[in-house]
């Protein structure tokens, strides 16, 4: 078990695997996520599920290298094992119900937002996403996006590939013309992304989800690493999200609790990229 | 000779165990006790009168025959004396070393009538470590298997009772660990200085010897569920053992800046993850320069303890009562203080302070004087009106308790569970609501010991026998 059984890679830093995990796989909802470890030694990673595929028992993992974990983990190759994928965690995106509904997916959070499009459009909800990312290079998940969605939004910071905007533009426009029809906005992406969807849906009264990455532990309620903070209350990403009302949730404490180890992160890759003669992804 | 000798003089002082220097230990990971050798196993052992009535075996929640055991470690017997613990403890070296004795069975000891107990608890920690030292514990001859397959759904003292038990009646055993490590609270909460993990590794090795399947990583109400394992799985009943695992937290204001832990996740970082050892491993850790644990228990003394080697230069525990009142061991209290621990007492935090940066700069608190007893009968501390003063720290740990962990009980909706919602189970049979599943330990509880988690297991493992036997529910 947990074979990568192919590798895809996007950029430098953006990776994917499908893995090998027949019981994770069996069980995946759209909007769940796992934890990877690839060592002994290894942090346990938690990672949106951004595919899976009961038949082949696989699931599929996209991810940035920003720290030394992820530049391990993509490191990689088709063959190589990890220690342990533990999973599916997290309460799955609702979506039953929905008829008319907007996916925003923003850089690596594109790969994740994917499955619930998909589980919308097989409910048979009318799907729009808007998918945006800094360049053409960063889009990832494009092809796959497009299959689910009626229509589809893309939007990149430098106008390299579809529209030169955030994502928020488009949505306002959509929001303007059509607001009383749309069910549910479903975005995922950056904290600073997530925010700004929040902020550009909330007069608009519609129905928002976020999916927050906060940073965990055990991932299972047990640590409370994760917590964040909701309509002024307490709750832990991993067991009582990972998604949450996106007009409710603080997103300043997020991302400011998503660099709560930046030092240590920074002297760990500094050591890893030392050790192995790798070297920094610029961005 | 040196037995004769012991038995007319020295009965009233125990032996003591020698342990690393205070000041040393306080800055490394190492075991802080290093147990007896065989001379002060057996002067130790040459205290015990070997009562008729022992009551000492009265106050073991499993039962062990202490006077047994002891006559052997005063023969020289000391293999025999552990094999001897084993048949009514599968963990003699885990609870030598973190049973509260003192309340259980050395309380009743006649001797410490007059002076010391005899030091049960450091007797069988050195036959079980004795036993360690002699190369790999044989493995029991087992009956063949019945056919019968059980889940035990946790890893920790309840979960490795049952398996214990029920390998050796013929059941087909498999355990189930949501983290990748198995141990539960024996791995990822009690702290290496004060319980070696290469000791539970150990435990859990001769487990996998005995036969007990172990699947670490799978999350029973997510990877599996419990209808999915009692049905298409084949197990023919489960035991549900998942500990008090949701942290809880202060609800004062501050308490999600940057610094402030759970005494879970700190201990869950620092012992599981190894983070004390951070780069060589990934996960880190804040090194907190000034450090405040909250709460009087054993959680909180190894949080703050832990916190002294990860380089603190000072540690403040905060408690709201005084030391009578303190739930901890005092066998921890004294090490912590020697070890340069600042206990605060009477003092009860009121918010934590940001730095403007997301990070923690300092804890407000009020003092507290105690006031008439509450129900738990002791004395409830009741805040001094205007004594509110600022400490600063960059570190905080709350190490106020834990609640029941929802993953599994939200996913299985037909387990019954009590008022606090932990799971409604029989205390002798540990019998759930739930048709072939039972339930043992904290998460039937709420947070107690070892001890009384692994008694919850052997009751358990009983009834479970009976049912599969009978087919009675």
């Amino acid at each position: 078990m947990f074979e990568i059984k192919s590798k895809e890679v996007f950029a430098a830093d953006i990776k994917a695997f499908k893995v090998d995990a027949p019981q994770i796989a069996a069980n995946a909802k759209p909007g769940q996520f796992l934890v990877v470890l690839q060592g002994e030694r290894s942090e346990r990673v938690p990672l949106t599920i951004a595919d899976f595929d009961r038949k082949a028992g696989t699931v599929t993992i996209v991810f940035q290298e920003v720290g030394k974990s992820t530049y391990e983990i993509g490191r990689m190759e088709a063959g190589d094992r990890f220690m342990n994928v533990i999973g599916p965690l997290g309460r799955p995106t609702e979506i039953e119900g929905v008829k008319k509904a907007v996916c925003v997916g923003g850089g690596i959070g594109v790969a994740p937002i994917y499955p619930i499009a998909r589980g919308l459009k097989e409910h048979g909800a009318h799907v729009t996403s808007i998918i945006g990312a800094r360049c053409k290079d960063l889009l990832i998940f494009r092809g796959l996006m497009e299959a689910v969605s009626d229509e589809i939004i893309v939007t990149t910071d430098d106008g390299s590939c579809g529209r030169k905007a955030l994502v928020t533009e488009p949505l306002k426009e959509l929001l303007e013309k059509r607001a009383g029809e749309i069910g549910l906005v479903m975005a995922i992406g950056p904290g600073i992304m997530m925010k700004f969807v929040a902020a550009t849906t909330k007069p608009f009264g519609v129905k928002t989800m976020v999916s927050l990455n906060a940073i965990m532990v055990d991932a299972t309620g047990m640590c409370g690493a994760c917590r964040c903070e909701v309509g002024g209350q307490t709750k832990f990403s991993c067991v009582d999200g990972p998604d949450f009302d996106a007009h409710k949730v603080d997103f300043d404490l997020l991302m400011a609790r998503q660099r709560m180890y930046l030092e240590e992160e920074k002297r760990a890759l500094d050591l890893y990229l030392e050790q192995t003669g790798g070297r920094r992804h610029a961005r | 000779m040196q037995d004769k000798k012991d038995k007319g003089k020295k009965t009233e002082a125990r032996v003591r165990m020698r342990e690393q220097d205070p000041a040393e230990r306080a800055r490394n990971f190492k075991e802080v006790p290093f147990g007896y050798t065989p001379e002060d196993a057996k002067a130790e052992a040459s205290r015990c009168i070997a009562c008729k009535k022992p009551k000492c075996v009265e106050g073991c929640p499993v039962g062990i025959d202490i006077p047994g055991f002891i006559a052997l470690i005063k023969d020289g017997k000391f293999l025999e004396a552990a094999r001897h613990i084993k048949k009514k403890n599968v963990l003699p070296a885990v609870c030598g070393r973190v049973c509260p004795q003192e309340e259980q069975c050395e309380v009743k000891c006649v001797k410490g009538k007059k002076g010391d107990p005899v030091s049960i608890g450091t007797l069988e920690r050195f036959a079980a470590d004795y036993e360690a030292t002699q190369g790999e514990a044989p493995v029991p001859d087992l009956p063949p298997p019945n056919g019968k397959k059980v889940a035990v759904v946790g890893s920790g003292p309840a979960g490795i009772t049952v398996a214990g038990d029920l390998i050796q009646k013929g059941y087909g055993v498999t355990m189930f660990e949501a983290l990748h490590k198995a141990g539960g609270v024996l791995i990822y909460g009690i702290p290496e200085f004060r319980l070696p993990k290469a000791i539970v590794d150990r435990e859990v090795n001769y487990l996998k010897k005995l036969g007990v399947e172990v699947r670490t990583g799978e999350v029973v109400g997510a990877t599996v569920g419990m209808d999915e394992l009692l049905g298409e799985g084949g197990y023919h009943a489960a035991f549900v053992a998942t500990g008090a695992g949701l942290p809880v937290f202060m609800k004062i204001p501050g308490e999600n800046l940057n610094g402030v832990y759970s005494a879970n996740e700190y201990l869950t970082r620092s012992n599981l993850m190894k983070a004390y050892l951070f780069p060589e491993y990934d996960t880190p850790i804040k090194l907190g320069k000034r450090v405040a644990v909250f709460g009087g228990g054993n959680v909180a003394m190894d949080s703050a303890r832990t916190a002294l080697r990860l380089g603190a230069a000072e540690v403040h525990l905060m408690y709201r009562r005084s030391k009578q009142e303190l739930p901890a061991r005092a066998a921890e209290v004294h090490h912590a203080e020697e070890e340069g621990i600042i206990f605060d007492y009477l003092t009860a935090p009121v918010r934590f302070n940001g730095d403007g940066k997301g990070g923690l700069k300092s804890v407000t608190s009020l003092r507290m004087q105690l006031g008439e007893p509450d129900e738990s009968g002791r004395r409830k501390p009741v805040p001094i009106p205007g004594s509110e003063y600022e400490l600063a720290i960059d570190t905080a740990v709350v190490a106020i308790g834990n609640g029941p962990n929802p993953l599994l009980l939200s996913a299985t909706p037909d387990l019954k569970l009590n008022k606090w919602g932990y799971i409604e189970a029989d205390p002798e049979t540990g019998k759930t609501s739930k048709k072939g599943v039972f339930a043992g330990g904290d998460i039937v509880t709420g947070s107690a010991t070892v001890i009384l988690a692994m008694g919850a297991g052997r009751k358990a493992a009983d009834a479970m026998d009976k049912y599969l036997c009978s087919g009675q529910w």
